[in-house]
């Protein structure tokens, strides 16, 4: 781990008892859900950690507990860091406090998870789907979403499945 | 499914101001088939007169999901999409998704392979800023930049093509290295690029940097300060235009970009004009890594001789049966890779593009997230545009350099 | 040169009406301005300097659906994107074409998922397929050339049939 690094993942870890889990010089810190808010202001204030990098979510279905895993990724320009903060939630339809009164970006981040995962933020000021079109069932980037691959058409079978195709009007 | 729905305000009442509601305002739809929205998002305005109110951003029109399709393609298979998601950056993307790879799974990279990926992504960044130029100028109806950028941007695919087979979606890198040596006309071309270019900028700069039909619609629109930008996620020329002296290049180099000496362009003015001008430098910049990498090139292997991840050059599967099966088992199972996460970002020519990688163990990605500089960058042009007329928001939109495909994946 | 040389002093040409309106409608075709992924980069291109698309009388694109009578669908088409492409084909008045070009507009391409059309024939009706992902800027000016075969053996009573 780097040293500058060291101290501030220490404090976080006191403050919240957090783990921690270190990957090829990778810092993952798991926070819980009340907990991330309070979190992120300590480090974007005291720590200058100034931009959200990315913000995305892991489905670890079938898995249950935790089923999701919401990533904070930070970034500091000042001390060339970099911290990943993982909060794990639980269960098909999970809320998470909203990061945007801290971080301008979390506002279509987050929306794109809720898009994307049905990961709810509680407090977000524009809870609409941003990618898919409004009226869409189902969040596509879920494991348990079919990926909706369907049979390419060659010469073997090209009537068979241009039978099941649409075929627009002139 | 043809269909469109059709939408009433209720859905965007908390985004307008109170004299939309009462028809004081006027809401207007700008895309997601027009010109100058360089390709296909949509602006919903909120006009006083010409002068905009509120701009509320739509995208998802070339929403591809490429993150579920990668997640369902091997490692090796998964990085064709990546070519197809900034579509002005393939060379980029492929090296931000080969460094996640090999990040991921701990696979060395020779040394001229590293140099070849210099040199290719810096004529990329050129190529992008290229495209970029020209669609900034044709935007503001200087057609003749367009003309002129493209010119020289089919010099760069030429050298593509010479390595790699395509113009466009190039694949050239691949986990552990690139697909195969240079040919050994690779050299005089990009030399010869490298003699003709910087005349080339001069040119494009006496047709702008001091036109003062360009300067009235440039200067001092859509101010960006440091602040928001940071707070928005903004990076790339985008941020180092507003005063943020901030390149992955430098700040955390990787491909070997610390042998080189180059500068990177802050300007602190933020304004459509000060982007534009970083733009221009950014040029030479790269000129001169290119220049570097190109003389420090040494001879040797292009990729890793870790046969568990690397395939075997078609020669030894002949004569060894070790390396019959390291052939068959890459293409038919692919590599599997450990149960872990990683993030590699590079700076890619419109800011930091990150890959997340998560494997599970298998051969295929459990997730793989793609932090695309263009979605952030957007997201703040709803702060920057309020109060300009509808003809600035072009010059505004195109300076921040958006690719639909980087923003939809 | 041309035709002075052909018609002498006499001052007549007999063709047929067909002839005429075909051979007009090919040589000034307006494709619109409507690029939607990776392949209107391409299409740029042969717009451009090196390639000169005009060489065959499409310099003019047109930004309105109103103006043009070519449709190149150039890239993936979304599920979102799908209606407003169906709304901007019927908005172009007859008669119209459509190129599907590259391969994701052909048939979906790499991408074969949830939020990709698998070909953009599900959404229009198309006339030229133009393969490669991207096609090069030679490969879309072929499908052009072809499109002009195409229009060129158009007859009126087809026509007529069609459009009543």
């Amino acid at each position: 781990m780097d040293t500058k690094l060291e101290p501030i993942v220490k404090i976080i870890q006191e403050k919240f008892s957090a783990t921690f889990e270190e990957f090829r010089d990778e810092v993952h810190l798991f926070l819980k859900p009340e907990q991330i808010v309070e979190a992120l202001t300590l480090l974007r204030d005291e720590h200058k950690f100034e931009l959200l990098s990315a913000l995305t979510a892991v489905d670890y279905y079938p898995q249950v507990s935790p089923r999701f895993h919401v990533v904070y990724q930070l970034t500091s320009l000042a001390q060339n860091l970099s911290l990943q903060i993982r909060v794990p939630v639980n269960g098909t339809s999970p809320k998470v406090p909203t990061a945007t009164g801290l971080y301008g970006v979390a506002n279509w981040r987050e929306r794109e998870l809720l898009d994307m995962f049905g990961i709810e933020f509680e407090g977000h000021p524009d809870p609409r789907r941003i990618l898919m079109p409004e009226g869409t069932e189902g969040h596509p980037l879920r494991k348990d979403f079919p990926l909706g691959y369907e049979e390419p058409q060659f010469t073997f079978n090209f009537d068979e499945i241009g039978l099941q195709k649409p075929h627009p009007k002139e | 499914m043809t269909q469109i729905e059709e939408v009433s305000i209720e859905q965007f009442k908390h985004l307008v101001s109170a004299r939309a509601l009462t028809g004081e305002t006027m809401l207007l739809n700008m895309g997601p088939q027009h010109p100058s929205t360089h390709g296909v998002l949509r602006l919903l305005l909120e006009l006083d007169g010409e002068i905009i109110v509120n701009c509320i951003p739509d995208i998802g029109y070339l929403h591809t999901g490429i993150e579920k399709n990668m997640e369902a393609k091997t490692y090796q298979k998964a990085e064709v999409m990546t070519d197809r998601l900034d579509y002005m950056n393939p060379m980029g993307n492929n090296l931000a998704y080969v460094m996640a790879v090999e990040k991921l799974v701990d696979l060395d990279v020779p040394v001229r392979a590293q140099g070849l990926r210099v040199i290719l992504v810096e004529l990329q960044r050129i190529a992008s800023h290229l495209v970029w130029l020209g669609s900034v100028g044709l935007d503001l109806a200087a057609m003749s930049m367009f003309l002129y950028c493209f010119r020289e941007r089919e010099l760069i695919l030429d050298i593509f093509e010479l390595v790699s087979g395509q113009r466009m979606m190039t694949t050239y890198f691949r986990p552990g290295g690139v697909w195969r040596d240079v040919p050994v006309e690779f050299e005089k071309a990009v030399r010869d690029f490298l003699k003709i270019f910087p005349a080339r900028i001069d040119e494009y700069e006496k047709l702008l940097t001091k036109n003062p039909l360009f300067l009235d619609r440039m200067l001092g629109l859509g101010i960006l300060d440091s602040a928001t930008a940071l707070s928005y996620g903004v990076t790339g020329p985008t941020l180092r235009a507003s005063g943020v002296n901030w390149d992955l290049r430098k700040a955390r180099p990787y491909s070997g970009y610390e042998q080189y000496d180059f500068n990177v362009p802050v300007l602190t003015e933020g304004d459509t004009y000060a982007r534009y001008l970083v733009h221009i430098q950014e040029f030479r910049e790269s000129l001169k890594i290119i220049e570097q990498a190109l003389n420090k090139l040494p001879f040797g292997p292009v990729h890793s001789e870790n046969r568990k991840f690397v395939p075997p050059p078609r020669s030894e599967i002949g004569v060894s049966m070790e390396s019959l099966i390291h052939h068959f088992k890459l293409w038919t199972e692919g590599f599997p890779a450990p149960k872990a996460s990683v993030y590699s970002a590079v700076e890619s020519p419109r800011g930091e593009l990150g890959l997340l990688l998560e494997g599970d163990g298998g051969p295929k990605p459990l997730r793989v997230h793609l932090r695309t500089p263009s979605f952030d960058n957007l997201s703040v042009l709803s702060h920057i545009v309020n109060g300009h007329l509808v003809a600035d928001l072009v010059a505004i939109l195109a300076s921040i350099d958006i690719v639909l495909g980087d923003i939809d994946r | 040169m041309g035709v002075e040389q052909k018609l002498g002093d006499m001052g007549v040409v007999t063709t047929t009406l067909e002839n005429v309106v075909n051979w007009s409608r090919t040589n000034a075709m307006w494709p619109m301005l409507f690029g939607l992924a990776c392949c209107a980069i391409e299409m740029m291109a042969a717009q451009a300097s090196n390639y000169d698309m005009s060489r065959f009388g499409m310099e003019l694109m047109r930004a309105s659906p109103r103006q043009s009578d070519l449709m190149i669908v150039a890239g993936r088409v979304s599920k979102k994107m799908g209606p407003v492409l169906r709304r901007l084909y019927d908005q172009m008045p007859e008669p119209k074409w459509v190129i599907a070009m590259g391969d994701c507009a052909s048939c979906g391409g790499v991408f074969n998922n949830y939020a990709i059309f698998q070909g953009v024939d599900e959404v229009v009706p198309v006339d030229v397929y133009v393969a490669g992902c991207p096609p090069r800027p030679e490969a879309l000016i072929h499908g052009v050339l072809t499109l002009y075969e195409k229009v060129n053996k158009e007859k009126f009573k087809d026509l007529a049939e069609k459009y009543k």
